[in-house]
């Protein structure tokens, strides 16, 4: 039987205001599916937006939902999270969201590890500003604040996410949408930061001046850039270039996250504990 | 809060974290920043002591959006900074004016504009608290002059926040902050006593509209994650909080920001008249006004004064937005000979002038750091009038 999405989603919110064939659709409907199958009530689900075209995703999803100022989500949804340590909460940001004038959040909530599931759909483009560059729309494409071909280095938002310490993170594309409900569970069922780097498509004001004009161009660009990792860890380096993996990239689930600490930091001021110390970690400085 | 029984020796800062215990809050987001920085220090004790948080963030805009988040979760939620901080905030400061978030503010002020003076004392961010971030609202501004309202004002700031369902500054400054002694509070039962929550719907969760309001009041919140599910967002939003540009709900909603405050702000404003009462208007009277720590040197000032034959008070306004109008109005249109004196260039004087529709209000204003003196205040009065 088909799956019904009407119970997850706001439908007087419908249709969205996203473009005819846009990934961000595809996106939210395995995110649906993977709350349906982990079996969460929908009032313990929190999900907080940035702005651009994803910052609408909280509009269309029947949870407690929070649509913050440019790149902030992490910030927010760590004060949400940390007085609802036992909730589900979930950022949906951009690419210029998450990794441009949010980097520094994304930066510490990786470090922190708190138990938030972070998904970046990432269109390589500002999309809902009209083509503006990004930080990992990659070098030599055409977008309106550089015209004459971006020189700006391309972002990889999972080495970033990896070096600052989330304890979950994976990279998928909109083309499989199997594969991306099956990770949003793995990333939901993860206690800890997990970050996803969701490649998706915007033929509107990525594809149309850089050969990519509709959807399905978009996408099979998206596939020629992207390696399953079983693969990927195969490849010479020199195949690697401008390419990226998929699939989980790192799965950590020794390291401590952040409102379980906070539980140890209340146990001391509460007289049920010593002060925390260097041996309270495995690693150690 | 009427009777005094709890006698602390602290300073305002630790004051102003230990009335944010009492009052119920339970997070704190901050970032570190001199002259304030020791709110965040105590609430690092405080906050856990009661089951609370307290989280250092990654920066100051961070500090404001955890602690917006927590209050959009429900719990009460305050943040401290100075200046710079504030102007880093101003943006999500907006996100929580549009969206009705309660949340409190301490502003420790210091020398700005910019990096300014940081361990020095000013009161250069009154008309930044009047509208820090872009838009129309109207925003709550409340001044501690002395230790006791590092502590009061702090828990008037909090009902007044989930009364009004908006953030509310608590301005204090570098002096006040680090001044350290002994302060009369009210007991923390008195406090508790009167904490007044926020409202919540609880009917039934198909027939909550939560910015459906009468046009003078605020938005109705229930907390997160009790089967009420709905959205909050910076965009002009309709009834159950949903983006929309439909032109009749949107001006209602502005307007209702605007109205939600100024209908009300018998309910808000707070004066302290000092040596006022025997005030006739006959010639020769002077009217100081001044607010926050500046305050203590101008009574002093008026106690000489008046030793002196001088007839002088204070009236001194705690919360300066909205401001008093109507009450400085009437000490204005009363008293001819009348000086502001603030640690800034004009910053309240322009809102006496408004307010008392005279151009002839005399100012003393100091912007090297250093606190006016009593004795500056006295030649002040001397020499102009």
């Amino acid at each position: 039987m088909a799956f019904n999405y009407d119970k997850y989603l706001r439908l007087e919110k419908m249709p969205t205001l996203w473009c005819w064939g846009c990934g961000d659709g595809v996106i939210l409907k395995a995110f649906v599916r993977a709350i349906d199958k982990l079996g969460v009530s929908r009032d313990d689900v929190c999900v907080v937006s940035g702005i651009g075209c994803s910052g609408r995703f909280s509009s269309y999803v029947d949870f407690n939902t929070v649509h913050t100022t440019h790149g902030r989500t992490v910030a927010f949804a760590t004060g949400i999270k940390l007085v609802n340590p036992d909730k589900y909460v979930i950022c949906v940001a951009g690419d210029g969201d998450a990794l441009a004038i949010g980097g520094n959040h994304t930066i510490h909530g990786c470090r922190r590890n708190i138990d938030i599931t972070m998904i970046v759909i990432n269109n390589f483009i500002y999309g809902l500003t009209n083509s503006q560059t990004s930080p990992t729309t990659p070098q030599g494409m055409w977008t309106v604040s550089q015209k004459s071909g971006n020189i700006d280095p391309t972002f990889n938002a999972t080495d970033l996410a990896i070096a600052s310490g989330a304890s979950f993170v994976a990279r998928e594309t909109m083309l499989d949408p199997k594969k991306l409900e099956k990770v949003f569970v793995k990333a939901l069922e993860h206690k800890g930061f997990a970050f996803l780097d969701i490649m998706s498509n915007c033929h509107i004001n990525l594809g149309r001046k850089n050969k990519m004009n509709s959807a399905m161009e978009n996408l099979k660009w998206i596939e020629s850039i992207t390696i399953p990792k079983k693969k990927w860890d195969e490849l010479p380096q020199e195949e690697k270039l401008n390419k990226f993996p998929t699939g989980i990239l790192k799965e950590d689930t020794n390291a401590r996250e952040y409102c379980d600490l906070y539980k140890e930091v209340i146990a001391f001021h509460q007289g049920k504990r010593k002060t925390i110390t260097q041996d309270d970690f495995e690693k150690k400085i | 809060m009427a009777s005094k029984k709890r006698e602390v020796v602290s300073s305002g800062n630790e004051l102003a974290a230990l009335a944010a215990r009492d009052a119920g809050c339970k997070f704190f987001g901050g970032y570190p920043i001199t002259p304030s920085s020791e709110v965040m220090h105590e609430m690092s004790d405080l906050m856990p002591e009661v089951g609370g948080v307290c989280i250092q963030m990654e920066d100051e805009i961070a500090g404001v959006a955890a602690a917006i988040g927590a209050g959009m979760a429900g719990v009460r939620t305050m943040t401290a900074t100075s200046g710079p901080g504030i102007s880093l905030k101003a943006e999500n400061l907006g996100l929580a004016q549009m969206a009705e978030v309660p949340l409190v503010v301490v502003n420790v002020m210091r020398g700005g504009p910019s990096t300014g003076l940081p361990t020095r004392v000013s009161q250069g961010d009154v008309r930044q608290a009047k509208n820090p971030s872009h838009g129309d609202y109207r925003s709550i501004t409340l001044c501690a002059g002395n230790l006791e309202e590092c502590y009061t004002e702090v828990v008037r700031a909090f009902n007044l926040a989930d009364r009004f369902m908006q953030p509310v500054f608590v301005l204090t400054d570098e002096t006040i902050g680090h001044m350290h002694g002994k302060a009369m509070l009210p007991t923390e039962e008195e406090v508790k006593a009167g904490i007044v929550p926020r409202k919540t719907f609880d009917g039934a969760p198909e027939d909550y509209r939560p910015y459906e309001c009468a046009p003078d009041q605020p938005a109705v919140l229930n907390p997160m994650f009790k089967g009420y599910r709905y959205h909050f967002t910076g965009l002009h939003h309709d009834a159950k909080g949903f983006p929309t540009e439909e032109i009749e709900t949107c001006r209602k909603l502005i307007q209702r920001l605007e109205d939600k405050v100024m209908m009300h702000a018998d309910e808000i404003e707070l004066n302290e008249e000092f040596m006022l009462d025997d005030m006739t208007g006959e010639k020769g009277e002077i009217l100081i006004i001044a607010y926050g720590s500046v305050s203590l040197a101008a009574k002093e000032a008026i106690r000489h004064l008046r030793a002196q034959g001088i007839k002088a008070g204070l009236f001194r306004p705690i919360t300066l937005w909205p401001s008093p109008a109507t009450s400085i109005k009437k000490y204005t249109d009363m008293i001819k000979n009348v000086l502001c004196v603030e640690l800034n260039i004009r910053q309240y004087t322009e809102e006496v002038e408004r307010v008392s529709q005279r151009l002839d209000i005399e100012g003393l204003y100091k912007v090297n750091g250093r606190a006016i003196s009593p004795y500056e205040i006295v030649n002040k009065v001397k020499e102009v009038f």
